[in-house]
C-alpha cells in the first residue's frame, strides 16, 4: 500500500512559485530519489510534506489522511521524520541528547529504548561518541547522528534532504550503506540528493526536478548512462 | 579591607548578596521565555506586581501566611498563563520588535490597571514582615530576609537547573532555545515547551514578589518596575542569549546596586542608578557580546 502520495503539489513564497504540479508516491520499502539542480524546489518539497512550507494547492496524504495544514510536530508525530539539511544537530548538547529529542517523534513512548537500540546498532559511532558534545563531532558523525535522531521516532516514512552534502567519499558510502539497510526493514524513504549518479543508482526510481518541476524520472539502470543524466540535468 | 575602603559594611554586603539573588531569580524568568520566544518580556515586572498585591490583599484580610504565598503563586501563574494565550502566541511569528512593543504595551495596562483597581496609595503586605527581624551572626546582625532571599534563590536555580538537565520537557525547552524550528520538525509540541517557560517564569516571578514584599512592604502599581529595568539591563550586560550568562548578569548588577546603595553616602543615593547605567553603558562598549559569554558562541546566533 502507497504510504506517502504528493499530488499536484504547489509551494508558494509569495509570488514566487517553488514547486508546480508535482506528484509522487513512496511505498513502504521503497528509496525514491529526488535529483535536479540547487532552487529546484526539493528541499521546498521536503518542507511542505513536513508542513514547514506554505503548500498553494495540491495534497500531501500520509496512509490516506490529508497532512496539508498541519504543524510541523503533528506531522512528525503522525509518521514523518526529517533528516534536515545541513543535519542541524544541537550543537551544545550531547549526542545522546540529540537522539532523544527524536523521541519527541514518537506515537507512544512504549518501546522508546529499543529504539535507540536499533538505533545504535545502525551507527555504532554514535554509540561510542553518546557522552560527547555534539558540537564536537565530525560532519560524517552528525550525519549518522541525525539519521539516528530521525529513525528512533520509528516513523513510517524518512525523508532526508542531502544527506552526502560535504562528506569525504567514504563516510558518503556509509550513509548510503545505512540507506540500503533502512529500506531492507520496510521504512518509505524520499531521498533528495545532489549526487545524481548515486543516487540513481540507489534509489528505485529518481525524479528529476527543475525549476519546481518533475521534468523525467529515471530507474536504477539509467545510472550508467551518464548521458541521460547529463540530459535530465540540463534540459 | 576592600569592604572598608568601600565603606561598606557586612550588613550591607549580606543584603547586596540577596538583591543580587532575588534580582538572579528575575534574569532566569525573563531568560526562559526569552529563550524559546527571543521575546523580551517587559512586563515581567507587572507579573511580580501582581504577586504582590495578591499578597497585600491576603495580609488585609488577615488570611493565613501560607494562604497568602498560595494566593500569590496563583494570580502570577494564572496572569503568566493568559499573557501567554492572549499576547505571546498570537504574536509569536512576528518580528522581535513587534513583541517587545507588545509586552510595553502589556505592562503598561497592567500598571493602569492597577492604578485604577487599587489606587495610587498602595497597600501594604505585612504578614512576612518579621522576616526583616535580624539575626546575629558572630557579632553581625543581618536580616533574616536575607539568609532566605538567598538561599530560595539557590534552591529555585537548583530546581530550574534540575528541569533544564533532566526532564523530556527540559530537553525539549533547551533545544527549542537553540533552533526551534529543527525542534518542532522532530517533533517537539512548541506550545507545550512555550507553555513550561512561561509557567516556570510566572512560579519565580511569584518568589520574586514574596522576596520583594518582605523588603518593600508597601505595594504600588509601580512596585518592581524599578527592579525590572535594572535587570533587564543586567540581562543585556551578562548576555540575553544564554541563560547562565543572564543569570550572572542580573546577580551581578543587584550585587553592585546594593553594595553601591550601601556605600553611597545618602545624600549622594539619588545617583545611583546613573552609576549603574552608566557602568552597564560603559561594560557593553568594552563587550557588546555580554559580560559572561565567550564571544564567537553568541555571534554565532546572528
Amino acid at each position: 500500500m502507497t504510504v506517502l502520495v504528493v499530488e499536484n503539489l504547489e509551494v508558494r513564497y509569495g509570488a514566487v512559485r517553488a514547486v508546480r504540479g508535482l506528484s509522487l508516491t513512496v511505498e513502504p520499502g521503497e528509496i525514491v530519489g529526488l535529483i535536479g539542480p540547487n532552487g529546484a524546489g526539493k528541499s521546498s518539497t521536503l518542507h511542505a510534506i513536513m508542513g514547514a512550507a506554505p503548500v498553494a494547492a495540491g495534497d500531501v496524504r500520509l496512509a490516506g489522511a490529508s497532512l496539508v495544514g498541519r504543524k510541523p510536530e503533528d506531522v512528525a508525530r503522525s509518521g514523518i521524520a526529517l533528516v534536515p539539511e545541513g543535519r542541524r544537530i544541537f550543537g551544545e548538547l550531547s549526542v545522546e541528547e540529540n537522539l532523544r529529542l527524536g523521541l519527541a517523534g514518537r506515537r507512544s513512548q512504549a518501546g522508546a529504548d529499543d529504539a535507540v537500540e536499533r538505533a545504535y546498532e545502525l551507527f555504532p559511532i554514535v554509540r561510542d561518541f553518546r557522552r560527547r558534545t555534539a558540537g564536537a563531532l565530525s560532519g560524517g558523525q552528525q550525519q549518522q547522528l541525525a539519521i539516528a535522531r530521525a529513525l528512533v521516532a520509528e516513523p513510517d516514512v524518512l525523508l532526508l534532504d542531502e544527506p552526502s552534502l560535504g562528506l569525504a567519499p567514504r563516510i558518503v558510502d556509509v550513509v548510503f550503506d545505512a540507506l540500503a539497510a533502512i529500506r531492507e526493514s520496510g521504512l518509505a524513504v524520499l531521498l533528495v540528493e545532489q549526487r545524481a549518479q548515486r543516487t540513481v543508482a540507489l534509489a528505485d526510481r529518481c525524479h528529476v526536478l527543475s525549476n519546481g518541476e518533475l521534468r523525467l524520472t529515471l530507474d536504477r539502470d539509467d545510472a550508467a548512462d551518464t548521458e541521460k543524466l547529463v540530459a535530465a540535468y540540463f534540459s | 579591607m576592600i569592604l572598608g575602603i568601600l565603606n561598606v559594611d557586612w550588613q550591607t554586603l549580606a543584603d547586596a548578596l540577596a538583591l543580587g539573588a532575588v534580582y538572579a531569580l528575575m534574569a532566569v524568568g525573563i531568560g526562559l521565555v526569552f529563550g524559546v520566544l527571543r521575546l523580551v518580556n517587559f512586563a515581567y515586572g507587572q507579573l511580580v506586581m501582581a504577586g504582590a498585591y495578591a499578597l497585600a490583599f491576603a495580609s488585609q484580610w488577615n488570611w493565613p501566611r501560607w494562604a497568602g504565598i498560595l494566593l500569590c503563586f496563583a494570580i502570577v501563574l494564572a496572569l503568566s498563563l493568559v499573557m501567554d494565550r492572549l499576547v505571546f502566541r498570537p504574536l509569536r511569528t512576528q518580528s522581535p520588535a513587534v513583541m517587545l512593543v507588545a509586552t510595553f504595551a502589556v505592562a503598561f495596562l497592567l500598571q493602569s490597571v492597577a492604578l485604577l483597581w487599587f489606587g495610587p496609595l498602595g497597600k501594604i503586605a505585612s504578614s512576612l514582615a518579621p522576616l526583616n527581624r535580624p539575626v546575629v551572626i558572630s557579632g553581625v546582625d543581618i536580616r533574616k530576609i536575607a539568609i532566605v532571599a538567598v538561599v530560595v534563590a539557590v534552591l529555585c536555580l537548583v530546581a530550574v537547573q534540575l528541569l533544564l538537565a533532566r526532564t523530556t520537557v527540559g530537553l525539549q525547552m533547551r533545544a527549542a532555545a537553540m533552533d526551534f524550528r529543527t525542534a518542532r520538525m522532530l517533533g517537539v509540541r512548541a506550545n507545550r515547551v512555550i507553555g513550561g517557560a512561561v509557567l516556570i517564569s510566572g512560579a519565580l516571578a511569584a518568589v520574586v514578589a514574596i522576596m520583594l514584599t518582605v523588603q518593600t512592604p508597601l505595594v504600588t502599581p509601580d512596585f518592581a518596575l524599578r527592579d525590572t529595568i535594572v535587570v533587564l539591563a543586567g540581562v543585556v550586560l551578562g548576555g540575553l542569549n544564554r541563560l547562565v550568562p543572564a543569570t550572572l548578569g542580573g546577580f551581578a548588577i543587584g550585587f553592585a546596586s546594593g553594595l553601591l546603595g550601601g556605600a553611597l553616602p545618602t545624600t549622594q543615593s539619588q545617583y545611583l542608578p546613573s552609576i549603574l547605567f552608566a557602568a552597564v553603558i560603559l561594560v557593553l562598549l568594552i563587550r557588546p557580546n555580554g559580560l559572561f559569554t565567550r564571544g564567537r558562541e553568541s555571534l554565532e546566533r546572528v
